[in-house]
């Protein structure tokens, strides 16, 4: 009897490498003569692991000057100094944002023991953390008994029980105690910042509530850190083997990653979901309101990852590859990335405010435009990587 | 890794065009990788678990993001600023569906016996039968051990298991060892009722369940054999359960003694008892009368989780796609299927199933579907039996699992612990502890040379 000609899933590396092939029967992909992957798309290939490795530097800088701030405020607690922590974390938010575009397959930020949950998992387990409505004496930080100490080490701990997530570390948590919780209709949580004045303020336990925002800051710059050094051009071992990958699959992992958040992810889990359930505080960044930020650096990030743009540096992008096999479609897909940035800037803020009414009021319609429009563009990055003769299964 | 040389081996495998003539004899059958029919996906990573029919339309998959978010997103302690979020407990498995369908995939048991039981549960009964005819809850702990609380409320504790190795040998030498569960409990409530009977459960796999409950029942019921009038060995009965939305009896389908007759009713039982969310269908919080701390706790609404979300998690719960088969024309396989219809693995684990109009689910209708199941219950012997009866599933009986997609367990989950608590490390193993009905099938198995043996587990590999 035959041996099998090949060992099904002899490993998963394997099996992602050549799972974007195994379905193009009579379809080879189609070039329009132009050249394979292999000849042009190395170039693309290192550009992009540029842009990830600077766009993680950039929310390290910010997320240091955000930890800075943190520091000066629960040192001296004033109002002016906690309305410059909040102005800190809002500007923090937005590079973390444009990153986004670099997951869903795998990577440093969420391959198995990735960190990406440490760093902005949601919805918050409030009264895991601090007090809540009703609740003066919930949280890790009133419970002395239980968690004598309250430092990185800690908190890290806490997010890690088998099978189980409490989510009490990373960007959200840092909301949680800048914002309190949100239970205004109209505004943000309103938290005063006497609950960090010692022994005179609001709220028991200030001292151990400062304690726990720096720590949470101090674990949110370790674990960002961590994932940049993967892909550091010197010695990012994660870069280092994606640089190596077959330009196929490097380039099937870049269009997994914009494709799973401009549909599932952005479309889908972050605004489809809000839209369906009108539940105000349905968004990622409820305490404080910033939705409609989070929102549209996810759409930049997907942008940034195409064009292969940062700031203002334009370096070869996916978008090379296209135009040079099918510029029609290069520049339908530019068009749509640009229609969906200009549809979410549409809908003001803050997005849980859009979200209310019947169908007919316009913060919805513009939510559902926008919606539309990232669902159009996902089934277009879906045409482009058929161009390359890649599968790539996504959600449209 | 050097991989440029498969790129071949598929074209060739993948189109029956192209493909050599087969020296073996049998080839595959048309359409033989597309075992959820036109909802089948072609994915082999970690992800195969996790996307939804293929040919559903994007207007309906609006749904589907939906249900899948509150699928995976934990649920939190009330009141929380994320209202449409909270609720979770008092008493609770878990915080989210994902946390023990983990990648939509199937849970196990931990190896070491010191961890508590996560993504397995322990159901609890005490001789007799509720008002339905279901198994009666213990009058502390009620149907399962929850070992997590909100603040404020007692756990029930937690559950572990050892193993006990049993060792033994093919009739051609080769040896293997099975490993016997056995169960503690570190009860935080007082002691059970004596002779209270408890059954592990591992989170099953998701996909391709809405094909099976597009299943009309006449084909299903068609295949029972309970007297086994046809003297094959294999009898097979309709499990008949509590039908809470029609207020009657229904075939049951769902979980591993098929004691649920619905995904609605499912996806509800799930929310209620797993993760203490409560929904139309199950209004009142899961506290047994002697946990008076259970019924004081804040709730996050009435119902917690309304009846869109509901509806959405039961909907993502229907439409979560089967992958292809891999390697469907590899003569390995193809020989490997053959002893599987021989050995007579196919009558229980029935290959092929057409599926009827499901109302409400146009792309689940009209499918041929491969599950390799028949939904019945059988008798597998004395070794597996939990001794817990279940609606008319008696202590020995259980559902024949679906083996669709079961080839990418270890992708997606990095295990391969089957059966219905995990005990079976492996296809082999999992074969070895069939017993009573399928007890000739696992003799003619052992029987058989190392090579078939092996093709036999290459072919489950493939599905």
């Amino acid at each position: 009897m035959t041996k099998p000609t090949k060992r099904t899933l002899q490993s998963v590396a394997l099996a992602s490498a050549v799972a974007g092939l195994l379905t193009g029967c009579g379809s080879d992909p189609v070039t329009n003569g132009a050249k394979p992957l292999s000849e042009d798309a190395p170039p693309v290939i290192a550009a992009y692991a540029n842009l990830v490795h600077g766009s993680y530097v950039e929310a390290i800088d910010e997320t240091a000057s955000l930890n800075a701030s943190l520091a000066q405020f629960v040192a001296e607690p004033t109002e002016a100094r906690f309305k410059a922590a909040r102005e800190a974390w809002l500007l923090a938010r937005d590079p973390y944002g444009q990153t986004e575009a670099f997951r869903f397959y795998g990577g440093p930020i969420d391959d198995d023991d990735g960190p990406e949950g440490r760093i902005n998992a949601w919805p918050m387990d409030e009264a895991h953390v601090d007090y809540v409505a009703g609740e003066p004496g919930a949280g890790i930080i009133n419970d002395a008994m239980t968690y004598p100490t309250i430092d990185e080490t800690t908190i890290a701990e806490l997010n890690e029980n088998p099978g189980e997530k409490d989510i009490s570390t990373g960007y959200h948590a840092i909301e949680f105690l800048l914002w309190g919780q949100d239970t205004n209709a109209d505004g943000p949580g309103q938290r005063p910042y006497t609950d960090y004045v010692v022994d005179m303020g609001t709220a028991a336990n200030q001292e151990r509530r400062g304690q726990y925002l720096l720590a949470a800051g101090k674990l949110l710059l370790q674990d960002l850190s961590s994932v940049s050094a993967e892909w550091a051009p010197e010695g990012g071992a994660y870069r280092a083997s994606f640089v190596a990958l077959a330009p196929e699959e490097a380039v099937r992992r870049i269009l997994l990653g914009i494709g799973s958040l401009s549909g599932a992810e952005l479309a889908g889990e972050r605004m489809q979901v809000a839209y369906d359930t009108k539940e105000q505080e349905d968004e990622h960044s409820c305490f404080s309101d910033n939705t409609h930020k989070d929102i549209l650096n996810n759409a930049l990030g997907i942008q940034n990852v195409y064009l292969g743009r940062r700031g203002q540096v334009d370096l070869p992008g996916i978008d090379d590859l296209v135009r040079a096999r099918d510029a029609a479609l290069d520049a339908r897909l530019q068009k749509e990335m640009q229609e969906s940035i200009e549809a979410i800037k549409a809908i003001g803020e803050p997005f849980d405010q859009a979200i209310l009414g019947d169908d007919t009021a316009p913060g919805r319609q513009k939510v559902k435009t926008a919606i539309e429009a990232l669902r159009k563009q996902t089934a277009t990055i879906n045409e482009v990587a058929k161009l390359f003769g890649i599968q790539l299964n996504i959600e449209e | 890794m050097r991989w440029l040389v498969f790129p071949v081996v598929f074209v060739v495998v993948g189109c029956g065009a192209d493909a050599p003539p087969e020296e073996t004899g049998p080839s595959a059958e048309p359409g033989e990788e597309l075992s959820g029919g036109e909802t089948t996906v072609h994915d082999t990573s970690k992800n195969a678990y996790s996307l939804s029919a293929r040919n559903m339309t994007a207007e309906r998959r609006s749904a589907f993001f939906v249900g899948n978010s509150f699928f995976k997103e934990n649920w939190v302690i009330a009141p929380s600023s994320t209202e449409g979020r909270d609720g979770l407990g008092p008493l609770f498995n878990a915080r989210s569906c994902s946390s023990c369908h983990l990648l939509d995939g199937r849970g196990s048991p931990p190896d070491d016996p010191a961890e508590p039981l996560v993504s397995v549960l322990l159901r609890l009964s005490i001789p007799g039968t509720d008002a339905h005819g279901g198994p009666a809850p213990e009058p502390t702990y009620g149907g399962q051990l929850q070992p997590r609380a909100i603040p404020g409320v007692l756990p029930e504790g937690d559950a572990f298991v050892a193993y006990e190795e049993m060792p033994g040998s093919f009739p051609d030498g080769e040896t293997y060892s099975l490993r016997k569960p056995i169960y503690t409990i570190a009860a935080a409530r007082g002691d059970m009722q004596p002779g209270t009977l408890i059954s592990p459960r591992v989170a099953p796999v998701m996909i391709g369940l809405g094909l099976l409950e597009a299943v009309s029942e006449e084909d299903i019921l068609r295949a029972e054999d309970p007297d086994d009038a046809d003297g094959d060995g294999i009898s097979g009965r309709a499990n008949h359960v509590w039908d809470v939305v029609r207020g009657a009896a229904s075939l049951g389908r769902f979980g591993w003694k098929a004691n649920q007759p619905t995904l609605m009713q499912q996806t509800a039982g799930a929310f209620h008892g797993d993760i203490g969310i409560t929904t139309s269908l199950f209004m009142t919080e899961d506290c047994t009368d002697a946990q008076a701390d259970c019924k004081a706790a804040p709730t996050g609404g009435t119902p917690e989780a309304s009846e869109k979300i509901l509806g959405d998690v039961a909907f993502y719960s229907t439409t979560l796609a089967v992958p292809a088969r891999r390697d469907v024309a590899d003569p390995g396989v193809l020989t490997g299927k053959r002893h599987f219809l021989e050995l007579g693995c196919g009558k229980c684990h029935t290959p092929v199933f057409h599926t009827g109009t499901f109302d409400g689910y146009p792309e689940l209708s009209g499918q041929t579907i491969r599950p390799f199941t028949d939904l019945l219950l059988h008798d597998m012997g004395e070794a597996l039996a939990d001794e817990r009866p279940d609606f008319k599933a008696d202590g020995r009986e259980w559902r024949t699992a679906p083996l669709w997609g079961i080839g990418l367990l270890r992708v997606v989950n990095g295990h391969e612990n089957l059966l219905h608590d995990g005990r079976a490390r492996g296809f082999v193993e999992a074969v070895l502890w069939h017993g009573g009905e399928a007890e000739g099938s696992r003799e003619a198995f052992r029987a058989l040379p190392a090579e078939d043996r092996r093709a036999l587990v290459w072919f489950l590999e493939s599905l």
